[in-house]
């Protein structure tokens, strides 16, 4: 059953990201996106982090992409959704250079196997415990600095995007 | 149970349909999702081993990747708002000054 879903939901991501790519309207691209998400989800349920797949459908397909469809909006796009993809020079150079890094990848997981230290938290322990429980106790404890950090970086990311989006970008003196 | 490596190959995939989308696209929209796009493989890899590994904090590193996406994809998008403002298209062959 696991890995009829596993199939399942490959074959969606790869697919709705590929018509990603080579979609010429951006907005069926961003449309696309959502999907390649939304199956990026079910691999989280699957490997049983479901408060991580949760979280990640709110930020992703909540947040991020409908930024991306305001924007497409805001932006009259008539000319570029007419824009070919690319220049054949720069599609055939594109092509081969990720394929040659996709083999490269593809032959470290072939040879390689995984090392690391076996952590202390087994599939069984976080599901009596509670994905939430078990990840906000990280989250405040061993990860506290960098979860203030990121704060001060959302509280700059807020900033910048008022100061880079407003219509008068002060003058320089 | 499905192994470890398949959610890897997937992850690699995805990944590598990022960089293919990021090289041949002229649209400064299509390349920003295509960097999403690599970011999300990057999870998923995470989040498979830290299922490997019996640990989470692959899991906890995902959520930092989630908020600095999130602050990127903001301050991003405004910069692409601007340069619109300013150049009137978002090809990226055509916006070749540093000066405005």
């Amino acid at each position: 059953m696991i890995s009829f879903f596993f199939f399942f939901f490959s074959v969606i991501v790869i697919a709705s990201a590929i018509v990603m790519i080579l979609h010429k309207n951006p907005v069926y691209s961003a449309l696309f996106l959502i999907i390649t998400f939304f199956g990026i989800a079910g691999f989280y349920f699957l490997l049983e982090a479901q408060f991580l797949a949760i979280v990640h459908i709110i930020v992703y397909a909540g947040a991020i992409m409908v930024l991306f469809l305001f924007v497409i909006m805001l932006l009259n796009l008539r000319q570029e959704a007419r824009m070919p993809i690319g220049k054949p020079f720069q599609v055939l150079f594109g092509s081969v250079l990720s394929i040659l890094f996709l083999s490269q990848i593809v032959l470290i997981i072939y040879k390689g196997s995984v090392t690391g230290k076996i952590g202390n938290f087994p599939p069984e322990k976080i599901n009596e415990l509670g994905s939430v429980e078990v990840i906000g106790g990280k989250l405040f404890t061993d990860y506290l600095f960098p979860f203030e950090a990121a704060s001060i970086l959302l509280l700059i990311g807020i900033v910048g995007a008022i100061v880079l989006g407003s219509k008068h970008l002060p003058k320089e003196e | 149970m499905i192994p470890v490596e398949y959610y890897l190959i997937v992850a690699a995939l995805l990944f590598a349909i990022g960089v293919l989308g990021v090289l041949m696209r002229r649209n400064a929209l299509v390349i920003f999702m295509s960097i999403e796009l690599m970011l999300n493989a990057v999870n998923l890899t995470f989040v498979a081993l830290a299922r490997e590994l019996n640990s989470v904090d692959g899991q906890i590193f995902v959520f930092f990747i989630m908020t600095v996406a999130a602050a990127e994809v903001a301050v991003g998008l405004a910069i692409i708002i601007s340069l619109f403002r300013l150049k009137g298209t978002i090809n990226v062959d055509e916006i070749n000054l540093l000066r405005g």
